[in-house]
């Protein structure tokens, strides 16, 4: 049955807080984490952009199980910050993993959810026999424009999925989708930052989408919130998956292994998909997972998940083989307001 | 002239309605009149609607004629007026169907006020509001409203011994009304501490001082007091309908922490309708801030200027106090849709003085009386209606 074969993660070092980007913006530090719930978010080092985050995480998941890098037949990277326009990312992660040439390849974009959509695409190809193995990653040097609601959140990150179907360490029973065409969020050719409708990102966003693609899922499935041991929403803050896990009737200790925002910000293509990889790190066999996503544009797909005895078998999966999300957070390394303008690329430097 | 009576009443929630448009929102607010009245759209003689900017803010103007057409009344090619006084709009469209109607020119009219302000971002929204002040004084060099009436706040606490914390007692007075109304956009109450730690927007106004950006709508239906019980017995007398102009910058006045249009429409409601304070039972005040909460008790002649601070404290103007003022949570709690706000405290009062206000019922509210604000004061329209 398809399902995941291994995972890895990358977070980088580096971590910027709320409260040192409110005080330069003489905003209330305490208003915006309090409503947000989210302290502090990563930072990319001057070196690191989505395509060495999607190599890293890509390797970290390739540690963890062996994998005749020959037998990965397709290479998926959702990001909305793509280093190149044209040119893929993909490209470039399957090379570094040793992947290359006999793969199909391609970047996505759907703002938060384009790594979920690359699972899905993988096991539309891993099922249908076209390919053995598939990687859908989800990676982001996520922006937010200077002084923006958005900067206070955007953070960098990613997850790598192995899709196939031979010993998963997690079966997919199930997936499904709810999109329109909803601009709560975007970016035009050309524009360094995002432009976003501010409260129209909530309600007619993310808690449509979420709910819509949650409910269907649940009902294809025949299943209730109970039925999951964890569950998994899309969290650009702490404030949101918690309102949509209460609304559905999942629990706080439900979402609670997988809510890493406080600490991490939104990392966007990374931030359910590293939720999900922060469950799995703690999950044990027989465990079920409920998981849906979130992109702006709008729309969310829903996994239904279990975990299997490969998940505690060590002739097949490794899980200390590689950083586990808390242990990806343990440890940071903190950085003013300048330096985190220099980690960003941006100073303009003198040419 | 002729005695005229509100005989129906509509309002739509008040909030972000990403689902509905602009026509949307002003069907259902007239729907709702039309109902309560228990009239049908045949009856109806004219109609007047409020709106201060849908030409900004969804880009559409001829609002008079969209009205009528959308609410099935172009082919009987009623007459139907758009009144523009920034957010004093509702409060003129009123005040217009109630000379239509005094006058004798026309029997059954409706009043509507309309704003549909979510469509466009926050920037949008603030400097299209900033219309209503001097764009050549002030828009031009930067002045938004926070910032006017944050200039207001300041000389007035300069002068005046109100405290922060009085201050923020306005917010939280009509938090609590607006928790207690069902179309109110907040349903929160909150704390001195809510307001007072909040961000600042314009020392010293922080954001639970500043009223929201809101959608909605609102309509009244006014008849011929004369003809009333002909269409309901719920019906309730309008009793005065005054409106005062004063200078449209805020630097032109001699006094800025005083808005004489609003005192010298006062007067003219009260003298007009032969009443004193005393027999003012509740006050709808324009509180687009709660500064401007502080200043319209005063200038109404509610008490001495300087003492309105220390009466919200006391609990004076509170649901249960000796003036309850903002019974509707206000511009504050109940939300902003500029054009429709002077139509909205018509309902509330209305509501009032039918004893139908459900948890926010003043006991035996006989008198009330409305104020409605354009920009910082250049157009104020005050009304008094009573109960039959």
């Amino acid at each position: 049955m398809v399902g995941i074969l291994t995972y890895g993660v990358y977070i980088p070092r580096y971590r910027i807080q709320v409260k040192e980007i409110a005080r330069v913006w003489g905003a209330n530090a305490e208003e915006i984490s309090g409503g947000l719930g989210v302290f502090e978010k990563s930072v990319p080092d001057l070196d690191e952009d989505t395509a060495t985050i999607a190599v890293e995480a890509a390797r970290y998941a390739l540690a963890r199980r062996e994998v005749d890098p020959e037998a990965i037949g397709a290479v998926y990277v959702g990001s909305e910050s793509h280093p190149y326009a044209v040119k893929p990312t993909a490209c470039t992660v399957g090379e570094a993993i040793g992947a290359t040439p006999h793969m199909t390849a391609a970047d996505f974009e759907f703002a938060c959810k384009a790594g979920t959509a690359g699972i899905q695409t993988c096991m539309g190809l891993v099922q249908s026999g076209i390919v053995p193995t598939g990687f859908a990653i989800g990676s982001d040097v996520a922006q937010g424009a200077p002084g923006d609601a958005l900067e206070y959140t955007a953070a960098a990150g990613g997850a790598a999925f192995l899709i196939g179907n031979e010993d998963p360490i997690a079966v997919i029973h199930r997936t499904c989708s709810f999109t329109t065409d909803t601009p709560d969020f975007w970016r035009r050719e050309g524009q360094d930052y995002p432009r976003h409708g501010g409260r129209f990102t909530g309600d007619p966003g993310y808690f449509r989408h979420v709910q819509g693609a949650a409910k269907l899922l649940l009902s294809q499935m025949g299943t209730s919130p109970e039925d999951y041991t964890y569950a998994v929403f899309h969290q650009p803050n702490a404030k949101f998956p918690r309102r949509v896990a209460q609304l559905l009737g999942f629990t706080d200790a439900q979402i609670r292994p997988g809510l890493v925002v406080p600490r991490l910000g939104n990392t966007y293509s990374g931030s359910s998909m590293i939720a999900l990889a922060a469950t799995l790190d703690v999950a044990a066999a027989g465990d079920r997972i409920f998981v849906t996503s979130f992109g702006s544009g709008a729309g969310s797909d829903s996994f239904d998940i279990q975990v299997t005895d490969a998940i505690e078998s060590p002739d097949l999966f490794r899980r200390a083989a590689a950083p586990t999300v808390e242990e990806l957070l343990k440890d940071p390394v903190y950085l003013d307001y300048a330096q985190y303008a220099k980690h960003k690329g941006k100073i303009v430097m003198q040419q | 002239m002729r005695d005229v009576a509100v005989i129906g009443i509509g309002c739509t929630v008040f909030g972000e309605h990403w689902g509905s448009s602009f026509r949307d929102l002003f069907i259902q607010a007239g729907a709702l009149a039309l109902e309560d009245a228990g009239l049908s759209g045949e009856q109806i003689d004219a109609m007047y609607v409020g709106n201060m900017s849908a030409g900004r803010f969804i880009e559409q103007e001829h609002i008079g004629a969209l009205i009528a057409d959308y609410s099935g009344m172009a082919t009987r090619h009623i007459p139907a007026t758009r009144v523009e006084a920034a957010c004093a709009s509702g409060g003129l469209s009123f005040r217009q169907a109630v000379i239509a109607v005094a006058s004798g020119m026309e029997d059954v009219v409706v009043a509507a006020g309309v704003e549909k302000m979510t469509d466009v971002g926050t920037g949008v929204s603030v400097d299209t509001l900033a219309g209503a002040a001097d764009r050549e004084w002030e828009g031009f060099v930067g002045a938004t409203f926070p910032g006017l009436y944050a200039m207001i706040a300041t000389d007035y606490m300069h002068r005046y011994p109100l405290t922060r914390e009085q201050l923020a007692q306005v917010a939280v007075k009509n938090h609590f009304n607006g928790a207690r109304n069902p179309i109110a956009q907040f349903q929160q109450e909150i704390t001195v501490e809510t307001v007072i730690r909040s961000s600042l927007v314009a020392d010293p106004l922080r954001l639970f001082d500043c009223s929201p950006i809101t959608d909605g709508a609102a309509a009244v239906i006014v008849a011929p007091l004369e003809r009333a019980r002909e269409f309901t017995d719920r019906f309730v007398k309008v009793r005065a309908s005054a409106q005062a102009s004063d200078t449209i910058s805020l630097h032109d006045r001699a006094d800025i922490s005083r808005l004489d249009a609003t005192v010298a429409a006062g007067r003219r409601a009260l003298d007009s309708a032969g009443l004193s304070h005393r027999d003012i039972d509740l006050v709808e005040v324009h509180d687009c801030f709660t500064i401007a909460e502080i200043c319209a008790i005063e200038d109404l002649g509610f008490c001495r200027k300087g003492d309105a601070g220390r009466l919200t404290e006391e609990g004076i103007t509170a649901l249960d106090g000796d003036l309850p003022v903002n019974t509707s949570g206000g511009l504050k709690a109940c939300g902003h849709p500029v054009g429709a706000t002077g139509i909205k405290q018509i309902c509330e009062v209305v509501q009032q003085l039918r004893g139908e206000a459900g948890k926010r019922q003043v006991p035996g509210a006989e008198i009330g009386m409305t104020h409605n604000v354009g920009g910082t004061g250049a157009t104020v329209a005050v009304h008094i209606l009573e109960a039959i």
